[in-house]
């Protein structure tokens, strides 16, 4: 039997739970050329050239072994069902000049000020408001579970507002992505029977969410209404309008996107809070350590744990490592946080920790177009949680983990608690 | 006792009650007392400063505090700890004495120190004619009073504000007049706006840029004079052409004057270019030699930088402020070989017409540019800077996140031209002369002159030129 990478190992679902031992062992070789022809950046400082690196794209168009040219046998994603079905791009699997065209045509309906500086903290009151709607459901439970009943319905609510997605669709679009999610796998397993038997179904998922997609476009085309998708179908920007086809991918992304990343770092946050009982102690002595407290759980636990679409335009010659032109980098971002060359100390909560550039929402031109919405969203949830829950206990640990290992997250988080505070 | 423990003992006696005297109480100034008690110093620390203000944050006041967005008051920096420190505000510092080693205050006071941290900064060159200069209207923008005073005068508004000087502050100034619909005149010596931190090629795209928002842009052109009305204010600009221009708000931006007056005579390698000092802040002598209690950071800093042949460099940039304080807060509680070298890649941004300009290195030190992703057409962009072969700086339109790749490239003296980007190249990858002012236009410095006969009774003496 072939011995595998500490990089296939990391990407086993028996280690889901627990990657950063692997992800150490990954770091004694910054830029790791796997068995399948692909190159794994685990350290922090190789990640950040990189990722400000031109001669990397994240277009898979251009890489032949993640885009059409692939073969069969050759690189692990080949079972990835959500590109395959979208035809078009979005904003993180292109370049620019697109790239920057359509981030900035869409920035001015999000946050980007001077266009809207007011849009995401004027959500403030209503997050509070669904937050503490959440919690006060849980008055008379002994148990709960922290992602079921807390961590998911809050992110969902928020990006169904704020870009205009009938709250009451959100059951169907919930399973059209768990499925495709569940159809993605990067490791050793994907070849496995069960992996295989899902493709398909991940494929239709992508393809009836891509539909979905189009179909709110439409509507809203005839008819504007109220949301970011509305306005983008409606209104030209400085540089037009973008193609429906592009569009209804952003559409795609930023729901899909405002589903699994908010929701995986409330429940890590619940979850790493649980197992340090000093720290959330601290964080109930001092709220304003939320803020700090925040960023350190997105160094801690990143809710995207790497990003695998980039590829090398030309020979990039890195830490050592030749990476060929035409090869697909994954930047392990999970790795890159837990970097002891860059964080003293990375494998220690510290709530308190100075100098924290985390790679928690990436860097570069591909930095999280959402994460001025998802702090503010896990510092209300994540903040309230301390304060109103009485003497939260988690019930297992580790607890089971979703399939997926890019969103990486707990599929439950059960949690015994003796009440809920005002 | 072994020497090496009593070192030992002196550094942490030093530490513990030492007595350490900051002149200048803006950024650099705060920075450093806050890394001082930072790394254990508890000894006396007192902050001299001539305005009546805690230190303030500048950047903003040619921008947000002129548009009105932000008050002048309500920049002050905040504070990353506790410093308890004396403060001396709204009193200059007049004169050093190294032999008795006091600082000598305006009000007569002396205030002894065992180290010292030089970090007065620059001043705004004033408009050269005294009389012109106090008509009512005209401005220069440096501190938060002159910042003010033209954001209340702007907010009037004025018929036509006469920007002088077309450099990073009179860009974002005109920029600002623009943006609030006021008319606005930019008269330029030189043969484009930014032309001398971004050479001639950026400085095209620039004056483009101005005329396309509507500035009255007027290159290679001085100001000879301005006229007021019998009440004095100003109301009309002579330019060298022999036309003339009719404005009630004048903004001279003429570049900066470094705060080294009161050292005249302390023996400080100090002058019209700055305060000389190694690359951790110690001061040098006139001579040339290093001095060990008197430290040197921000703007008015002078230190050879090694990834441009050691040229002795003043920065008058944010980053530098911060960390040159931050490095020679440290060398002043510590010792060889715990000092720490201040090895900042210069940067700086500015906005300016809508526009995020950022730059990295010391584009003036290249010859050559070249344009490396986006587009000159779009007015996005970057481009590479080069000399010999090598990058030694960048620079982005709307660009600013691929600032980090160059900034790393420069780091590690780079090929120039730099690696192509692998998409989004400009049509035209050929590299160009940069166009820079003629470094051999002379300049009014003071002249040094050596003295002394023998080899070991030589020294060096400032013979200021007075004009």
């Amino acid at each position: 039997m072939v011995e595998e990478t500490p990089w296939q190992q990391a990407l086993r679902y028996a280690n889901r739970a627990n990657p950063y031992p692997f992800y150490e062992e990954l770091r004694k070789t910054p830029v790791a050329r796997q068995p399948d022809g692909t190159y794994v950046v685990s350290t922090y400082r190789e990640i950040v050239t990189l990722l400000h690196d031109p001669r990397v794209s994240s277009d898979p168009r251009k890489c032949p072994v993640l885009g059409t040219a692939r073969t069969e046998g050759s690189v692990q994603p080949a079972a990835e069902p959500i590109r395959e079905a979208l035809t078009e791009p979005n904003i993180i699997t292109c370049d620019p000049p697109e790239h920057d065209r359509d981030r900035r045509t869409m920035m001015p309906h999000f946050v980007g000020p001077p266009h809207a500086p007011h849009l995401i903290s004027d959500l403030e009151p209503e997050i509070r408001r669904l937050v503490d709607g959440l919690l006060d459901g849980m008055r008379g439970k002994n148990r709960i579970d922290a992602v079921d009943d807390f961590a998911y319905p809050l992110p969902v609510t928020v990006i169904c507002k704020v870009l205009g997605v009938p709250l009451e669709d959100e059951p169907r679009f919930h399973h059209w992505i768990e499925t495709a999610l569940d159809a993605l796998d990067f490791g050793p397993e994907a070849a496995s029977e069960e992996i295989r038997s899902r493709l398909a179904g991940g494929r239709q998922a992508v393809q009836d969410f891509g539909q979905f997609a189009a179909e709110l476009l439409d509507r809203y085309a005839d008819q504007p209404g109220p949301g970011m998708l509305s306005a983008l179908v409606n209104e030209d920007g400085p540089e037009g309008r973008m193609s429906k086809g592009v569009l209804a991918s952003n559409a795609l992304l930023l729901i899909f996107a405002g589903h699994e990343t908010t929701v995986n770092l409330i429940a890590h946050s619940v979850l790493t809070l649980l197992r340090h009982p000093d720290a959330l102690e601290k964080l109930r002595r001092r709220p304003e350590l939320i803020v700090p407290g925040v960023e350190e759980l997105l160094r801690f636990e990143s809710s995207v744990q790497f990003w695998h679409t980039r590829s090398a335009l030309e020979d990039i010659d890195i830490a050592g490592t030749m990476i060929p032109k035409g090869a697909p980098i994954f930047l392990a971002y999970g790795s890159a946080n837990r970097d002891p060359e860059r964080f003293t100390d990375p494998d220690a909560l510290d709530l308190e920790r100075r100098d924290n550039q985390h790679l928690g929402f990436s860097q570069g031109i591909h930095f999280c177009f959402g994460a001025p919405l998802a702090r503010l969203e896990v510092q209300v949830a994540v903040g309230e949680f301390v304060r109103r829950v009485e003497n939260p206990r988690l019930v297992e640990d580790p607890p089971p983990y979703r399939h997926n290992q890019i969103f990486r997250g707990p599929r439950h988080v059960l949690v015994d608690i003796d009440g809920i505070r005002d | 006792m072994t020497l090496r423990a009593t070192v030992a003992e002196l550094v942490r006696e030093f530490r513990a009650s030492g007595r350490i005297v900051i002149v200048g109480a803006s950024l650099a100034g705060l920075r450093a007392a806050e890394t001082l008690r930072e790394e254990g110093f508890t000894g006396s620390l007192t902050i001299i400063g001539d305005e009546p203000y805690e230190p303030y944050d500048r950047p903003p006041l040619s921008k947000q505090v002129l548009k009105g967005w932000v008050p002048a008051d309500h920049t002050k920096l905040p504070r990353m700890r506790e410093v308890d420190a004396d403060w001396r505000l709204g009193v200059a510092a007049t004169g050093l004495d190294r032999a008795t080693k006091q600082v000598r205050l305006a009000n007569g006071e002396l205030v002894p120190y065992d180290r010292l941290l030089i970090a007065t900064g620059t001043r705004a060159r004033q408009w050269p004619n005294p009389a012109e200069a106090a008509l009512h209207g005209v401005h220069t923008i440096r501190s938060r009073d002159d910042a003010a005073q033209l954001q209340k005068e702007l907010a009037e508004p004025p018929s036509r504000v006469l920007v002088i000087g077309a450099g990073f502050i009179g860009s974002e100034v005109a920029s600002v007049c623009r943006e609030l619909d006021i008319p606005v005149t930019v008269v330029e010596r030189g043969a484009a706006p930014l032309v001398g931190a971004l050479g001639g090629v950026i400085g095209e795209i620039a004056a483009q840029l101005q005329c396309d928002h509507g500035v009255d842009l007027r290159c290679g052109l001085g100001v000879s004079s301005l006229e007021g009305d019998p009440g004095g204010h100003v109301r009309r600009a002579h330019l060298s052409d022999g036309s003339t221009v009719d404005a009630d708000v004048v903004v001279a931006s003429l570049g900066s004057i470094r705060n080294v007056e009161w050292l005249e005579g302390s023996g400080l390698a100090a002058g019209f270019w700055g305060v000389g000092c190694d690359a951790g802040g110690r001061a040098f002598d006139i001579n040339g030699v290093v001095t060990d209690s008197i430290y040197v950071a921000g703007d008015v800093a002078r230190a050879p930088h090694v990834l441009y042949e050691y040229q002795f460099l003043a920065m008058e940039h944010w980053d530098n402020a911060v960390l040159g304080a931050e490095a020679a807060a440290h060398n002043m509680v510590n010792l060889e070989p715990h000092y720490r070298p201040h090895l900042l890649l210069p940067g700086f941004w500015s906005g300016q017409f809508g526009v995020n300009i950022k730059s990295v290195g010391v584009p003036p030190f290249g010859d050559e540019i070249v344009f490396t992703q986006g587009s000159v057409a779009e007015r996005r962009f970057a481009a590479a800077y080069g000399r010999r072969g090598r990058i030694v700086a960048a620079v982005t339109f709307d660009h600013g996140k691929w600032l980090e790749y160059y900034g790393k490239l420069i780091e590690q003296s780079g090929p120039f031209p730099p690696p192509p980007p692998g998409w989004d190249q400009p049509p035209d990858m050929k590299p160009m002369p940069a166009e820079f002012p003629d470094p051999r236009v002379p300049t009014a410095i003071p002249d040094v002159v050596l003295t002394g006969h023998a080899p070991s009774e030589r020294t060096a003496e400032f013979r200021p030129r007075r004009h």
